[in-house]
C-alpha cells in the first residue's frame, strides 16, 4: 500500500482518468482528463493501462509527498515542477524514494500537466471511473479538488515497476505556445448558420475567455450568424461540440459538459486537437480550421501511433535516423511521432495515414 | 411508411441519428427503439448511446470501427425498428408532498391560474408523464405532458439552493431536482425519494422512455419513506404494461 500526501492543493488538482463511459444516458457527464493524450502518454511511461487514474494539477501545481518508492511520469503542461527542489524531466519515467516533495514552481508552457504514478490513483471506482466531476460529489477523492490533509491511495505496481528511463524522443515532446489552430468536423448542426456565419467561424481568431474551465471553453471574438435562431430542441453532445448561443459567440464543450443541451452546435473540435484546447490559457488566440472525417481519424491514428512508440525500445534512441532503420512498426510510429508533433504545433498535418497492422 | 433518419457526424467519435426537430412522443419513440436495439446487440466499436428527445448520440470507438460500419449497422438497426411486436410501459410512481415548506410556490403558482391550491395538485397528479430524456444533471427527467392549465412562468429571480427532490413548473416543463443546486423553477413539492445514487446500480430509478406518475402523499407518510429511503429498504412502485402497437 502506497500513497501521496497533498501538502498543498494547488490552484486545481483533482483525480481524472479516460472517463465514465455508459452513465450519460442518465445525464452523468463524462467527466475524465482535459487532455486524454497526455494522460495516456503519463500512464505508459511509468507501465500503467491507458485507463489508470492520474492527478490532473491545473496553472499553478500542487505540493505533494510520495508515501512510498514509486515511478512517476509528468506530461502536459510545464508547470515548473521540482522534486526536492531540483527540476525534474517530463515526459519521461522517473524514481522517486519514499518522502520525496514534488512542488511546482510556476507555469512555463500549457495549462494542465498530468502526474501518473507507478500503479496508478488508487481511489474507489464511482459508476466504472475514478475521475472527479466536482458539482455533483461523484468520483474522485470524495469528489472533490485535493486540498492539503488529503492522503491520496496509489495502487500496486507491476513487479518490479516498470518504466524508469522510459521517455519520450525530445522532439516529439508537444509545445503548446499561445496561438493554436484547432481543427473541427463540421456539423451537426452547421445548417443552421447562414453561409457568412461559416465563413466568420472558419477566418476569424478568436480569443479564449477567462470564464472557462471542464465544463467548457469560451471565446470572445466576432459574432457567428445563425439563420434563424440559436435554439434547437436539446440533442446529445461530445468531447469538443462547438455550440454557438444566441450571443454568437462559441463555447466548445469540454470534459465535464452536459451530456444533452439545447443550443446549434456549427463543429465539432477533433479529439487530437480538443487536447491541444486542453492546454490552451485564458487570452490565446485560436482559428478553427475545417477538415473532413476521414482525415480528423487519419489524425487519431497519427496520435495512437506516437502512444504506442512510448513501449517501443526504439523510443530510448535520440537520433530519429536510428527509427527509421528499425522494422516498419518502429517507422510507422516514428511517422506517427511527426503527425502528432504536427497536430500539437498547431499546423495541418500531412494527409491521412493507413492504419497500423 | 416512416422517412430514414438523417446521420450527422459529431466529430471523430460520435455520430447523432436524428428523427427529426420537435418534440414528439413518436419522434421519441424511433429514438429509444434503436438505442434499445444497439443496447441489446452491443456491436464492437459502439462505447454507448445517450438518447435526447429526438436523436440518438452513438459514441464510437473509430479505431475499432469504421464509420462507414457504424453507418451501415445504424441504419440496418433503424430499419428492423417496424419489427417491434409488443412494447413494455413502465410507469414509475413518485410520492410527493404538495404544498407547504415542500412546495413554497404552490400557493403562486394557483393564484396565477384562479385555481385553488388543490386543483393544482389534482391536476399535476393525474398524468403519466413521458420520460422523453435524461441530461442537464445526473439523474434529472425531461418530462412531457404538462397541463396546459397549470404552466407557469419561472421565478424573476431564480434561488441559489434548491432541494434535492424538488418537484417544479418551469413553462410547459414538470420536473424533480435529483441533487440540491441553484434552480429558477416554480417548487410545488418535494419527494423523499433519492433519485440518483451512484452507489446503485444503476444509479437512478428510472430512464428515458418510462413515464413518471405524482403520488400525493402526507408530510407524515413522506418522513415514513425518507426513513425506508435512508435505510434501502425503499423502493418505488413500479406498474408494467403491454403495450400492442396498432
Amino acid at each position: 500500500m502506497s500513497w501521496i500526501d497533498v501538502l498543498d492543493g494547488g490552484m486545481l488538482t483533482t483525480v481524472q482518468d479516460l472517463g465514465r463511459v455508459g452513465a450519460q444516458k442518465y445525464g452523468v457527464p463524462a467527466s475524465g482528463a482535459m487532455d486524454g493524450l497526455a494522460l495516456r502518454a503519463a500512464n505508459r511511461l511509468v507501465g500503467n493501462a491507458d485507463s489508470a487514474a492520474c492527478l490532473e494539477m491545473t496553472l499553478s501545481g500542487p505540493e505533494l509527498r510520495f508515501g512510498a518508492p514509486v515511478v512517476i511520469a509528468l506530461t502536459g503542461a510545464d508547470l515548473g515542477a521540482l522534486v526536492d527542489g531540483r527540476p525534474t524531466a517530463r515526459w519521461q519515467a522517473v524514481s522517486v524514494a519514499a518522502h520525496t516533495v514534488l512542488t511546482c514552481a510556476g507555469v512555463r508552457d500549457g495549462m494542465r500537466a498530468y502526474l501518473a504514478v507507478s500503479g496508478g490513483i488508487d481511489v474507489p471506482p464511482a459508476l466504472g471511473s475514478r475521475s472527479t466531476f466536482t458539482r455533483s460529489a461523484l468520483g474522485g477523492f470524495e469528489g472533490r479538488a485535493l486540498r492539503a490533509g488529503d492522503r491520496i491511495p496509489v495502487g500496486v505496481a507491476a513487479e518490479p515497476p516498470r518504466g524508469p528511463g522510459r521517455r519520450l524522443l525530445r522532439y516529439a515532446v508537444p509545445v503548446y505556445g499561445h496561438a493554436h489552430s484547432l481543427r473541427v468536423v463540421m456539423g451537426p448542426q452547421d445548417d443552421a448558420f447562414t453561409d457568412e456565419g461559416i465563413r466568420t467561424f472558419l477566418a476569424e481568431t478568436y480569443t479564449l475567455s477567462t470564464q472557462s474551465d471542464r465544463i467548457g471553453c469560451r471565446f470572445s471574438g466576432p459574432r457567428i450568424a445563425h439563420r434563424t435562431g440559436a435554439d434547437i430542441v436539446s440533442d446529445g453532445t461530445t468531447l469538443g461540440s462547438v455550440q454557438v448561443t444566441g450571443d454568437g459567440l462559441p463555447i466548445v464543450l469540454m470534459a465535464d459538459r452536459g451530456t444533452t443541451g439545447g443550443y446549434t452546435k456549427i463543429a465539432t473540435v477533433t479529439s487530437v486537437d480538443v487536447s491541444r484546447l486542453a492546454q490552451a490559457m485564458p487570452g490565446d488566440r485560436v482559428r478553427f480550421v475545417r477538415i473532413g472525417l476521414d482525415e480528423a481519424h487519419g489524425l487519431l491514428r497519427g496520435a495512437h501511433a506516437w502512444l504506442d512508440a512510448i513501449r517501443q525500445p526504439g523510443t530510448q534512441e535520440e537520433d530519429p535516423a536510428a527509427i527509421y532503420d528499425e522494422d516498419s512498426g518502429a517507422a510507422l510510429a516514428a511517422e506517427g511521432y511527426l503527425d502528432l508533433a504536427s497536430a500539437l504545433g498547431g499546423r495541418l498535418a500531412p494527409s491521412p495515414r493507413p492504419a497500423r497492422t | 411508411m416512416l422517412t430514414p433518419p438523417r446521420v450527422l457526424p459529431a466529430g471523430d467519435r460520435a455520430l447523432v441519428v436524428e428523427y427529426g426537430a420537435t418534440i414528439d412522443a413518436q419522434v421519441n419513440a424511433r429514438v429509444r427503439g434503436l438505442a434499445a436495439t444497439l443496447d441489446a446487440t452491443a456491436p464492437t466499436g459502439i462505447i454507448e448511446t445517450v438518447p435526447t428527445y429526438r436523436s440518438l448520440m452513438v459514441h464510437y470507438d473509430p479505431l475499432r470501427l469504421a464509420v462507414s460500419d457504424l453507418e451501415r449497422i445504424l441504419l440496418a438497426a433503424d430499419a428492423g425498428l417496424a419489427d417491434e411486436a409488443v412494447l413494455d410501459r413502465r410507469t414509475v410512481e413518485m410520492p410527493v408532498v404538495y404544498g407547504g415548506e415542500f412546495g413554497p410556490d404552490l400557493a403562486e403558482v394557483a393564484a396565477h391560474h384562479g385555481l385553488s391550491e388543490d386543483d393544482v395538485i389534482a391536476i399535476h397528479a393525474a398524468t403519466d408523464y413521458l420520460i422523453f430524456m435524461m441530461g442537464f444533471m445526473p439523474g434529472f427527467p425531461y418530462l412531457g405532458g404538462l397541463s396546459p392549465r397549470i404552466a407557469t412562468p419561472r421565478l424573476a429571480t431564480p434561488r441559489t439552493v434548491v432541494p434535492a427532490g424538488s418537484v417544479g413548473i418551469a413553462g410547459q416543463q414538470t420536473g424533480i431536482y435529483p441533487t440540491d443546486s441553484p434552480g429558477g423553477w416554480r417548487l410545488i413539492g418535494r419527494t423523499p425519494v433519492q433519485l440518483f445514487d451512484a452507489a446503485r446500480t444503476p444509479p437512478v430509478l428510472f430512464e428515458a422512455g418510462d413515464y413518471l406518475r405524482f403520488i400525493p402523499v402526507s408530510a407524515r407518510e413522506s418522513a415514513e419513506i425518507a426513513r425506508r429511503v435512508a435505510s434501502g429498504a425503499f423502493a418505488p412502485v413500479i406498474r408494467v404494461e403491454s403495450v400492442h402497437p396498432s
